[in-house]
């Protein structure tokens, strides 16, 4: 009880510290926005030739008439009442449009995540025990190019291999094919939701759609994590208390996993930490060349045609899940090593 | 700096890229990449913006190195000019910030106190950005223009040099040194200037050529999207975004060679940046 507590106290110390973050990025964007080039009046007034008084009567609802000041309390007013305004777009409130499609976005950066974790831990481990062999020259060079090829490029390339030349991956537009009935919206993760509604046709349908886009992103994260899992498990391996595992003969495979991998384990989480926010903030440009409809896309869409309100709440959504994941991150750490909580 | 100690940076050197040949290949490729940067453009084959209609959609052959893209313009002669530009774009976005990160992080790590409170919050504000949004948004703000393009890549970089000085003259302040500095009667700014920042820079500079890296990358993303650069320009970025629509017909050249020259580029930067850091590192030098 008390470790959880200490545990609780800190991870709601943190959070407390990271609201005034929070603040500046709201103000922040705001600025931002209100900078942009084009009128949202006019773009969103019936048409090209819409009279000078129409644009009026749109500005004056958008609010955009009245003094910055006083635009940006009303928007602060807004965003406590959890009220992110208005996309013109698509005539949406924003955190309707935001929670429709964040399920999609968070359903294909964890899936990626797990991916790369797959990937990557044993492939660091591997690296760690055979250290300067071929294997491990052969990880670092992985890794190497691994984050040399942007998301964009090795999309494609794998859109070329799997779908045009091999044929095993379906067309590689949205998250599931026009003609498939969705299952009924629980989770709005697509493979749970159908999983859940016994439809195992469709969840094999969502799988496969999902693959590519996230095999994608999992290779250009695979990487840092490869990295760190390589770098702390050499540190683990080396430490008194594996020596000693070792010589009370243990098995190998028990000393590697459950002494050295569980104590190398915290920075990993770390980087995962790290490596899923900006996964997800990254996430524009797979989202693009899957026509994924998530999130990331949205607010592109929005950014293209000047109207702010989804780019704000898209940009407060993406900091606020910064700071969740760090304190989740926090919350992992009490639980990996309990030493953690003691400081 | 004294002859003795030039020669011993030079051997050292010398002694880290032969135990490295790694580093010495990528240090080519980058000398290579800004070579072809320079003077690419003036030996290429054929007019990089110049359409030939029936020759389009051409897969690689002797005529066309590379293949032709959807107009017939020939994509090696695209790929060469795109260099400079690619590249420039980086360079110069990544230097401004070095110079002002580096500035205001080691004025900050000096003075302490109410300043680099301050800019410290302002930092952490950038970095609770998700930087490629935060790139996008300022490029769709300042205007669709090459300049705001290097603006906003500089400005994503920022935070982590303004960090990285920070730290770096932080844990120096009070060394012996510089404590001498001052009791030579030198001035503040003049113990900023001549004394802290020429010890931070090498590691500043090694963080330079791994940020290179990244930097074209984010260029390029931005074009990708059709942020920054307009169509007929050759750039690796948009050479991909127009070669997207041919993919799933098996064009796969359009993507393949500026994808393949991106690569390259950052690879070199990146290999660069690691075999600088082991020069530099004082614990290699035992």
């Amino acid at each position: 009880m008390g470790t959880i507590g200490v545990t609780l106290i800190r991870a709601a110390r943190r959070f407390a510290s990271s609201l005034p973050v929070l603040f500046g990025v709201l103000v922040f964007t705001f600025i931002l926005m209100r900078v942009l080039p084009g009128d949202p009046a006019v773009f969103f007034a019936s048409g090209p030739n819409a009279g000078k008084e129409e644009i009026e009567v749109i500005r004056k609802q958008l609010g955009l008439n009245r003094p910055m000041p006083e635009q940006l309390a009303i928007y602060l007013y807004d965003v406590g009442h959890a009220n992110l305004g208005r996309s013109m777009m698509t005539g949406q409130p924003v955190a309707r449009d935001l929670r429709e499609r964040l399920p999609a976005s968070l359903e294909l950066t964890l899936t990626a995540l797990l991916v790369a974790l797959i990937a990557a831990v044993p492939l660091g481990v591997l690296a760690a025990l055979r250290s300067g062999s071929i294997i491990d020259h052969g990880v670092r060079l992985f890794c190497s190019l691994g984050v040399c090829v942007p998301t964009f490029v090795s999309g494609l390339l794998l859109i070329y291999v799997f779908y045009y030349l091999l044929g095993l991956a379906p067309d590689p537009t949205g998250r599931v094919d026009v003609f498939t009935t969705l299952p009924p919206a629980h989770t709005g993760f697509l493979t749970i939701d159908f999983l859940l509604a016994g439809d195992i046709d469709g969840w094999w349908a969502a799988v496969h759609q999902l693959m590519l886009p996230a095999l994608t992103m999992a290779l250009f994260v695979i990487a840092p994590l490869a990295r760190i899992t390589r770098a702390s498990m050499l540190v683990s391996l080396g430490s008194d208390f594996v020596r000693t595992a070792r010589s009370v003969g243990l098995s190998g495979w028990r000393v590697v996993v459950t002494y050295a991998l569980r104590n190398a384990i915290l920075p990993v989480i770390t980087i995962s930490g790290i490596v899923f926010s900006t996964m997800l903030g990254s996430n524009v440009l797979v989202e693009k060349v899957f026509s994924w409809p998530g999130v990331a896309s949205y607010a592109l869409d929005a950014l293209l045609v000047s109207d702010y309100a989804p780019v704000q709440g898209f940009v407060l959504l993406m900091a606020s899940i910064f700071v969740v994941v760090n304190l989740l991150v926090d919350i992992l750490y009490g639980i990996a090593d309990p030493r953690a909580t003691v400081a | 700096m004294s002859s003795i100690e030039a020669s011993s940076t030079l051997r050292h050197t010398a002694w880290v890229l032969r135990g490295n040949p790694v580093t010495a290949v990528a240090a080519l490729g980058a000398a290579l990449l800004m070579l072809v940067g320079i003077i690419g453009p003036s030996f290429v084959p054929y007019d990089p913006i110049a359409s030939d209609v029936p020759q389009a959609l051409q897969p690689p052959s002797a005529m066309h190195w590379a293949g032709t893209d959807q107009l017939g313009r020939d994509v090696f002669s695209r790929l060469i000019v795109a260099t400079r530009l690619d590249l420039a774009i980086a360079v110069t976005a990544v230097s401004v910030s070095f110079v002002i990160g580096a500035v205001i992080g080691s004025l900050c790590g000096y003075a302490g106190g109410r300043l680099d409170r301050a800019v410290g919050r302002f930092v952490d504000v950038l970095m609770a950005f998700p930087l490629f949004v935060l790139a996008m948004a300022m490029v769709a703000a300042l205007g669709n223009r090459v300049e705001n393009i290097v603006i906003a890549t500089a400005v994503i970089n920022l935070p982590f040099y303004i960090r990285f000085a920070r730290a770096e003259v932080n844990i120096r302040r009070n060394l012996g040194w510089v404590e001498a500095a001052r009791a030579c009667g030198e001035n503040h700014l003049s113990v900023v200037l001549r004394f802290l920042l020429p010890n931070v820079l090498p590691a500043m500079a090694v963080q330079m050529s791994l940020n290179l890296g990244w930097a074209i990358l984010n260029a390029a993303g931005l074009s990708f999207i059709g942020l920054g650069i307009k169509p007929p320009t050759p750039e690796w970025g948009i050479m991909v975004a127009e070669g997207a629509r041919f993919i799933s017909t098996g064009r796969w050249w359009l993507v393949a060679f500026p994808g393949f020259a991106l690569m390259l580029a950052v690879l070199c930067f990146n290999l660069l940046g690691d075999g600088l850091r082991d020069i530099l590192d004082p614990r290699m030098r035992t």
